[in-house]
């Protein structure tokens, strides 16, 4: 069973939500909807779980109309951002709630029950009832009952953005485990963090301001990022963008740093340009001969998990270094940045990718 | 200008603590020194906001004595202490200008009308609020606002202390980083105390010059950004400090060994340090620092990789060590031997923990 989004628009009191929606997801997929806040995101999984109806355009489920289908003989369970359960049923008919008004057998329920609350680690909890538990519990029981009925569609939006972030590490790892054995069901997850998309893997959609920026495998997305756009939304510390010019065989960035064209830019054209580099690109000690060096003034050590974005500032521009650790740094302290142009991307006037990073993860030579 | 001492405090809401678990702070001598920015980090009923509000003079404490400059304060309120305070919502008032909301303060102490003007306009300054000062505070955004109330403590000269009650719940995501950094500059500018609570390790982490991390009414380390990573003095720090967190195992020592299950570390430093036999040890290490070779050498062990999770800046490889899945972080460019590989525990960064509890071979 396909899913066909065919050029879904949504809008509301003449405001654009969506605007020319249309992929495939494939049955056994896992699929996430990256974007910032008011991107479309729950705009796009409100229509697909039929709680509003597009603007123009069809959603095809099986090959039949989404909209010909009653609410109530969909096959599509969603999760939310808050966490919603029926606060009179305790952990077990929260669960089996789904299971018996499809009226299955009671020892049928019972097994289905006790699996998932198993798989969610609430196994212990369910005679308890919903607010007695932490939040962490409360959002397992929620994600119980979708995945309970063996839903055609699961929907999930932002389901952990209200957990603190040890609580959603150790979500990540049991999703990975959880998804991975999906067959049946098209999943998809809404997220703004990037990382977050990375670790869950699948296919990814990159929306912004009710756009289709991109649509691919998740990887893939990441490395090509089709347009300026998609390497801002799709990247946290954000890309450092720098405007620029090939000049003379040459690459110009910002105030007259001069470059030599690595392999990747030859086929360039002469022009403008917005030259795009990941903050992990850039470090605080030359890695290799091709190392461009600047010198710069520390803005702010923001430390990030195990990392230490370092916001520095070189000539009229901001950019952010990601060093591996967590370290200190003073304001205003002056220090050497390096990179290597190998890892340049190039995006034209129009903000189209022109050239990407040759580069596979692995690949480089082994550093300490 | 003060440094700040407790002494022996702790609290029980009780009242009759019969236990140590009965407190909700346990009892512990701590000091602030003058003009440092620390913050006081942990999970939601770790304490940390009784501590806070034994500071500011909102809970006396059922134990021990609150010293502001060697005086004792313990029995004197808030209103008597000069503590300013900055909470999750932005407190101002709304019906006057920026101006009017930051010389309040002064006005309320009576100073004379230039050096109020000359106090404003400065620390205006200092937040970015020159252009608003002469608009209405309520029209503005919610990030504009809390400056307003941080920038009310900074108008005083007399404040012991400026305590920061998760000041930046209310602010936008993307721009948290320049609110941090506003924070850092006036700790650097002003030389105030500054205490921030939260339970946010990032802002903890890039605000403070000292991190007090609590856990279950204890403080379980006190120490720079760099150090609670690097060093991790009780496991709750490995745990809470750093993503993903630190490896953890059971283990005994052997000889000149580490034993997890049946597999043997060879670590002689470390196995030297002096075990209790009923105490519960374990061996720590940063997913950063263990390292996973090509290639055996004798000091390596063989290891089953389970799964690498590409996340674009870097990879995490799961591995299968002594029936406990340990995580290991490689940078991008690095490249990861496929199904299985050779496990490395780095001395430096190898750390034994008795009870919870860093515990250090001697000469270390």
């Amino acid at each position: 069973m396909s899913l066909i989004i065919d050029n879904v628009s949504k809008s509301v009191d003449g405001e654009i939500h969506l605007q020319d929606i249309h992929l495939t997801m494939q049955k056994g997929s896992f699929n996430t909807l990256l974007g910032p806040t008011l991107s479309g995101k729950t705009s796009l999984l409100r229509l697909l779980a039929g709680l509003d109806k597009p603007t123009s355009g069809r959603i095809m489920m099986g090959g039949q109309d989404l909209s010909s289908i009653p609410v109530w003989k969909r096959n599509v369970s969603m999760v939310y951002q808050q966490f919603i359960n029926y606060p009179h049923l305790d952990i077990y008919e929260n669960i089996a709630f789904p299971l018996r008004r499809a009226g299955l057998a009671k020892a049928e329920i019972d097994r289905k029950v006790r699996a998932t609350a198993e798989t969610l680690r609430i196994d212990e909890l369910l005679r308890r009832s919903p607010g007695e538990l932490s939040g962490g519990q409360q959002q397992r029981t929620a994600l119980a009952r979708s995945l309970v009925k063996g839903a055609d569609l699961l929907l999930l939006d932002e389901p952990l953005i209200n957990l603190d972030y040890k609580l959603r590490e150790e979500f990540h790892d049991e999703f990975t485990n959880i998804f991975a054995d999906n067959r049946d069901t098209i999943i998809i997850y809404s997220s703004t963090d990037p990382l977050e998309s990375l670790l869950l893997g699948g296919d990814i959609l990159v929306l912004d301001e009710g756009r289709q920026l991109q649509h691919g495998p998740t990887h893939d997305v990441y490395r090509n990022p089709r347009m300026e756009a998609v390497a801002r939304v799709f990247n946290d510390p954000q890309m450092n963008m720098i405007n620029g010019r090939v000049e003379n065989g040459r690459i110009v960035l910002g105030q007259g740093l001069t470059l030599p064209r690595s392999t990747h830019m030859t086929d360039l054209r002469e022009g403008k340009y917005r030259f795009g580099l990941r903050a992990n690109a850039l470090g605080l000690s030359r890695a290799s001969a091709d190392d461009v060096e600047l010198e710069a003034r520390v803005e702010l050590g923001e430390i990030n998990g195990s990392e230490t974005f370092v916001h520095i500032h070189h000539n009229e521009v901001s950019w952010v270094v990601q060093e591996d650790g967590v370290h200190t740094h003073s304001l205003g302290q002056v220090i050497r940045v390096y990179f290597n142009p190998e890892y340049l991307f190039a995006f034209d006037e129009k903000g189209m990718l022109a050239a990407a990073p040759k580069y596979v993860p692995g690949s480089g030579t082994a550093e300490e | 200008m003060a440094k700040i001492d407790l002494n022996g405090v702790g609290h029980c809401y009780s009242g009759k603590p019969e236990k140590l678990e009965d407190f909700a702070l346990r009892p512990m001598n701590h000091s602030w020194d003058h003009g440092r920015a620390y913050a006081l980090l942990g999970p939601s009923g770790c304490g940390k906001t009784t501590l806070l509000n034994i500071i500011s003079g909102l809970i006396r404490p059922s134990e021990g004595r609150v010293l502001f400059g060697g005086v004792d304060v313990t029995d004197q309120p808030t209103a008597k202490r000069n503590i300013a305070q900055v909470f999750q919502f932005p407190v101002i008032y709304k019906n006057v200008t920026v101006y009017n909301n930051l010389a309040f303060p002064l006005r309320c102490r009576k100073l004379p009308a230039d050096e109020i003007d000359r106090k404003v306009r400065e620390v205006a300054r200092l937040l970015n609020l020159t252009e608003q000062l002469k608009s209405s505070a309520a029209r503005l955004s919610a990030d504009a606002k809390q400056l307003i109330s941080l920038g009310r403590g900074l108008v005083r000269n007399d404040v012991a202390a400026l305590l920061l009650d998760e000041p930046l719940t209310v602010i936008d995501p993307h721009l948290k980083w320049l609110l941090r950094r506003k924070l850092k500059e006036i700790n650097d500018t002003y030389n105030q105390t500054m205490v921030l609570v939260t339970h946010d390790q990032n802002e903890a982490l890039t605000f403070a010059e000292k991190v007090v991390v609590m856990q279950a009414g204890q403080i379980v380390q006190v120490g720079t950004a760099q150090e609670l990573f690097e060093n991790p003095r009780h496991t709750f720090v490995g745990y809470f400090i750093g993503s993903p967190a630190m490896n953890f195992m059971p283990c005994r020592l052997d000889g000149n060994a580490v034993k997890v299950g049946e597999e043997r570390i060879s670590l002689p430093e470390l196995a030297t340090v002096d075990v209790p036999p009923e105490g519960k040890v374990e061996i720590g290490i940063r997913p950063e620092f263990l390292k996973l070779e090509h290639d055996a050498s004798p000091d390596t062990l063989e290891v089953p990789i389970l799964n690498v999770r590409d996340l674009g800046n870097f990879r995490i490889a799961t591995v299968r060590f002594a029936g406990h899945d340990l995580k290991i972080k490689i940078p991008e460019a690095r490249p990861i031997p496929s199904e299985k590989g050779f496990l490395r525990f780095p001395r430096q960064w190898t750390k034994l923990y008795v009870d919870d509890v860093l515990r250090e071979p001697a000469g270390a």
